[in-house]
């Protein structure tokens, strides 16, 4: 970077078990120029400075949803998030809100994994169809329902924000009712609304959890209507 | 967690204390939530004049001397204005509470939610103090 003269500073929260008993704020000084990434500048600091930093990042442009982290005190994309609108500084930067840390900007997202493992985060054909029976047809209204949540990309700002069965083809509602309806399912939910203001990709989670309020509410009331019995 | 022998790991939990104090749009949240004591508040003094009521003339008008006091002015003011800051911040995030609606093949959109929101309150409203009016001019 021949060019960049101007500087600005990235204070970064920092914690390294084997040293550390809590984190502490490190300062760095970075060059930086007009098109340069909060990640960008995190990747100057470790290639130029210091590095033992240590953050996850991938594609660095808003698809992977890997380098999410704490600018300014908000949950943001690395990647997404442009020095040029963080000046004069300084900026600060810590791991995701809400995730144990790791290590500096890494966090544990294992909780994150097993929740989303456990509400089958995938389409559950109502039935088999064979191959000869060609694709699952929707309609543009069917796909309206789902497709803004199809959207995520897993990036966690939502949780560091604060604390998913609209699909036609999926037959899966039942199985995840049970985990849906339980007391930290969706009704741990108070309507913040901060998950869906902090999200890139314009999901609106907040509107997921609560149209899932809705469904865990008619499985509530419904099983005692229902003849088929089904609910426990 | 494992801890298998060289390596080290200590995951850091932050502590969640004053978090709401931490970005305005949770001082935003809280002061919602506070408001809704407000409502409660009115509901109470209200439910206070049906009961005073059915004990007689006396505490009827002893409640109504009560409610015509400047402190209970005072107060007027100051509920009102926390149940109007109550209802602004319900409306706002009413359309996320809601399931996806469509009028004729469009989805009905966040605004005209909180839009509807807002024209039901206008028309409560209006109802309430027409039959109040219509009551004392009687």
């Amino acid at each position: 970077m021949p060019e960049a003269r101007k500087t600005i500073e990235i204070r970064v929260m920092r914690y390294r078990p084997e040293q550390d008993d809590a984190p502490v704020w490190q300062s760095y000084q970075v060059p930086y120029t007009d098109d340069m990434s909060v990640l960008q500048g995190l990747q100057y600091i470790k290639d130029e400075l210091d590095g033992t930093l240590s953050f996850r990042w991938s594609c660095r442009m808003a698809i992977c949803g890997s380098c999410g982290m704490m600018v300014n005190g908000q949950p943001k994309l690395s990647c997404q998030t442009f020095l040029r609108h963080l000046l004069p500084g300084p900026v600060r930067i810590e791991g995701l809100a809400h995730f144990p840390i790791e290590r500096d900007l890494v966090v544990n997202v294992e909780g994150f994994i097993e929740k989303l493992e456990g509400i089958k985060p995938y389409i559950i054909p109502k039935q088999q169809r064979t191959l000869a029976q060609g694709e699952h047809l929707q309609t543009p209204a069917q796909l309206e329902q789902f497709e803004q949540f199809s959207s995520c990309i897993n990036c966690m700002l939502c949780y560091a924000a604060h604390r998913y069965n609209a699909d036609s083809r999926d037959g899966g509602r039942e199985q995840r009712m049970e985990i849906m309806n339980a007391e930290e399912g969706v009704w741990g939910c108070t309507a913040v609304g901060y998950c869906s203001e902090v999200c890139p990709k314009h999901v609106d989670p907040a509107n997921a959890v609560n149209q899932n309020k809705v469904n865990s509410a008619k499985d509530y009331f419904l099983r005692f209507l229902s003849p088929k019995g089904m609910h426990e | 967690m494992n801890h298998k022998a060289g390596t080290v790991r200590r995951p850091y939990v932050r502590p969640m204390q004053g978090w709401w104090r931490r970005d305005p749009f949770f001082v935003r949240y809280m002061v919602r939530e506070v408001t809704a004591v407000a409502v409660a508040l009115y509901a109470l003094i209200l439910m206070g004049g049906v009961v005073c009521l059915a004990q007689g003339v006396l505490a009827w008008n002893l409640w109504l001397a009560a409610m015509r006091s400047p402190w209970s002015l005072l107060l007027h003011g100051v509920l009102l204005y926390a149940m109007f800051v109550h209802a602004k911040s319900w409306f706002e995030i009413m359309p996320k509470t809601m399931p996806m609606m469509f009028v004729g093949g469009q989805r009905v959109a966040g605004s005209t939610i909180t839009r509807c929101g807002w024209a039901a309150t206008a028309l409560v409203s209006v109802g309430v103090l027409g039959l109040a009016c219509w009551w004392a001019v009687r």
